[in-house]
């Protein structure tokens, strides 16, 4: 019998290396007279991070649910034994919750189930099955099958998936290169962590898919610094993928090769841009390059290069095992397959959601976080990161797509949703915003290294009453849109914006305490 | 999971314990170099594993950079004082990273930086006046379901307040 607890860093930062250790005491003392054989698997997370740490029993009917489950709730879980669907404090089987039962979970599905690091675990569950089709594919039929998918980027700007790798496939080069972006900066956002701890391998397989479609040959995957968890785990992902021969110079005895290096970020959240990260990657400051030339036709080293987020290299796996139709069937608009939402903030139930585009920002909020932890009502909720839009309740109704969050001045940029209560102030979430761009600009450009500088002291003066200062705050995020190089300085004024013209009433001296 | 990192990552926050001389920290670094040479854009893996050896990018490592990379002095400078992670002085024991940014905000975490701040006396990216703890500011940690959020060194904690992290402060460096 096996019991299964995450052990992603979420569920680390709630005990849950403290409950593995009351466990193995428990299995060792009482339970080895009464329940011998059993043993316990740390899997990635389900991605209900309120339940963390979630305890899973296996039984014949499946897993049976129980969480949070803290160390010092071991011993009496345990008292009478392993405990079952019958316990008082089982949840019941996990499939069965409504977190897990109402998602499409495509590029999750193993995440949570399955020991990251666990090769035929891997095989087991449907891993390696988009690989070994691709590999009987041409190049261009396999860019055809991503395109036909209509897989956008998801790490923000939403840009055709299968267009950027005809681009690579089509650009003269003796070398070209697969680059995964798991910078993984906007605040809010936690997917590509999940992934990349969870089911290490989904992503492996899905550069060496990217780079059989675009006769690329090198990997890097660009990890940022504060992912210590996920850098221990992929730094094994990898040598035992080498070992399985799922990477190296004769990738599942094909004759093809591909190889993938681990690069560590230095903690710059603008090198998570495509241009500054490839900077990085060369060993430069990262600072942002001019485009063109696109970094499909001049990436790393000037070579053709592909940038990908780690859940667009992911989704690709599912994509080659059951075909494009599959994954465009699912969807809204022009925003098709599944996407990882990850809600976060003052919410009930916060972690990670995987499912069609499509449901509105209300039903994710109330429904499926259950709306705020502190039981206060929802003020706002900022979408995609740091640069996304700050929606209040009334806007609710949007349905979460790209188009569909473009058209009401916002984005989803990498489907981090942020929940704040009726205590938050938006006038400092607005100073918060030119703050951080002004911390984090690379400096090419003026309106935004000294304009974000220049909109702290505006909101400042906006709190202290002085006159004309909105204007002068409104001016300013116009002259930022219009003249930044990136979307660093282009896109800190939507939530500059989106706070001043939804919560007017916050915009007083009367929050004067507040803004400093 | 083994706690211990493999030996070509970096661990961010090692304490400054391998301090030597300038000689020793050129000959380490050399070492260091000729262990990256078959890196292309060997830069940033060079000064992380420097940083790891130790606890900071002294200077004496500057000039064996410079020549075996073949860069300028300004570069290499250039290059360390445009990323956050790369410290030129030693930090304290534990390094925390303090999420600043707005997941842990909805969840009380500027008033457990501000509390945190006046308890151990010190401002972001301070150490305090026993070289026991170092705070710098992080902008999300991935643990944003959980806010707020930090890491101790390397090690993640939720739902923090501040005795909670007091508590672990305690614990990690007493
Ligand atoms: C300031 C800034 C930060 C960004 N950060 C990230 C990031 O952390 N991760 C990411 O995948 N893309 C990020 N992007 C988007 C990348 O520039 C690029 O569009 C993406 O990596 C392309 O991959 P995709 O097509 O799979 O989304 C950022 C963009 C900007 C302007
Ligand atoms: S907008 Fe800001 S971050 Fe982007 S290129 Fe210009 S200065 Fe750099
Ligand atoms: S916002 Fe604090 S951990 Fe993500």
């Amino acid at each position: 019998m096996t019991l299964y607890l995450s052990q992603d860093a979420a569920a680390r930062a709630l005990g849950a290396d403290a409950t593995a250790e009351a466990l193995a005491a428990a299995l060792a003392a009482a339970l080895a007279a009464t329940a011998p054989g059993v043993r316990l698997s740390r899997t990635g997370s389900r991605g209900m991070v309120w339940l963390e740490p979630l305890l899973e029993v296996e039984t014949e009917a499946g897993r049976y649910a129980f969480g949070p489950v803290t160390a010092d709730m071991v011993a009496a879980l345990f008292a009478d034994g392993v405990p079952g669907p019958d316990h008082p404090a089982c949840l019941g089987l996990t499939e069965d919750l409504p977190w897990i039962k109402r998602q499409t979970r495509l590029t999750f599905a193993r995440c949570g189930v399955i020991a990251p690091l666990d090769a035929a675990a891997y095989a087991a569950h449907g891993g390696l099955r988009g690989l070994r089709r691709a590999l009987g594919m041409s190049p261009a039929d396999i860019v055809e099958e991503v395109t036909e998918s209509g897989l956008r980027g998801r790490g923000g700007a939403g840009f055709p998936t299968g267009i950027k790798w005809r681009t690579v496939l089509g650009a003269e080069g003796p070398r070209k290169h697969i680059v995964c972006n798991a910078d993984e900066g906007d605040s809010g956002t936690f997917a590509d962590r999940m992934l990349m701890e969870g089911d290490p391998f989904c992503l492996i397989e899905g550069m060496v898919i990217a780079g059989l479609a675009t006769g690329a040959d090198r990997g890097f995957i660009y990890l940022r610094s504060e992912y210590p968890d996920a850098a221990r785990i992929l730094a094994r992902a990898l040598d035992i993928a080498r070992a399985e021969g799922w990477l190296g110079p004769d990738i599942l005895s094909s004759g093809r090769a591909f190889e993938i290096e681990l690069r560590i970020a230095a903690g710059a959240y603008v090198c998570g841009e495509e241009t500054s990260l490839l900077n990085s990657l060369e060993g430069k400051r990262g600072v942002v390059r001019a485009k063109p030339p696109l970094p499909a036709l001049a990436g790393f080293m000037g070579r053709p290069t592909v940038v990908n987020n780690v859940i667009t290299l992911a989704a690709v796996t599912g994509i080659l095992a059951d075909g494009a139709a599959a994954y465009r069937d699912i969807g809204l608009g022009r925003s098709r397959g599944t996407i990882p939402l990850q809600i976060a903030g003052n919410v009930r139930r916060g972690g990670l959601f995987e499912v069609g585009f499509g449901l509105t920002l209300g039903e994710i909020v109330n429904d499926i976080a259950g709306g705020t932890a502190s039981g206060r009502p929802v003020k706002a909720v900022q979408v995609g990161g740091p640069l996304g839009a700050y929606f209040p309740p009334e806007m609710f109704d949007t349905p979460f797509g790209y188009e569909e969050f473009a058209g009401r001045d916002g984005l989803i940029g990498h489907a981090g949703i942020v929940v704040f209560d009726d205590t938050a102030d938006m006038l400092a979430q607005a100073r918060f915003a030119m703050e951080f761009c002004a911390i984090e600009s690379c400096g090419k450009c003026t309106p935004c290294r000294i304009g974000a500088v220049r909109g702290t002291e505006v909101i400042d003066g906006i709190a202290r009453g002085e006159p004309g200062r909105i204007e002068l705050l409104q001016d300013l995020c116009e002259t930022m849109k219009f003249g930044s190089l990136c979307a660093l300085g282009g896109f800190t004024p939507y939530p500059v914006l989106s706070a001043l013209r939804h919560f007017p009433q916050d915009f007083t001296p009367r929050h004067r305490e507040a803004a400093e | 999971m083994a706690s211990q990192p493999p030996e070509h990552l970096p661990p961010q926050h090692l304490p400054p314990h391998q301090q030597g001389g300038p000689d020793d920290v050129a000959a380490r670094t050399r070492q260091i170099l000729d262990a990256h040479a078959e890196l292309e854009g060997p830069l940033l893996p060079v000064l992380h594993a420097v940083q790891a050896e130790f606890g900071h990018i002294p200077e004496a490592a500057v000039p064996e950079i410079v020549q075996a990379l073949a860069l300028s002095r300004a570069e290499v400078h250039g290059v360390i004082s445009f990323y956050h992670d790369f410290r030129t002085t030693p930090a304290g024991r534990r390094v925390i990273r303090l999420c600043r940014a707005e997941a842990c905000q909805a969840t009380g975490g500027d008033v457990l930086a501000a509390d945190i701040r006046a308890r151990l006396g010190i401002d972001w990216g301070e150490t305090t006046a026993d070289g026991r703890v170092t705070l710098e500011p992080a902008f999300c940690l991935g643990l944003c379901a959980c806010g707020p959020a930090a890491l101790i060194d390397d090690r993640p904690a939720g739902r923090l307040d501040t005795a909670r992290l007091e508590a672990l402060l305690a614990e990690a460096a007493p």
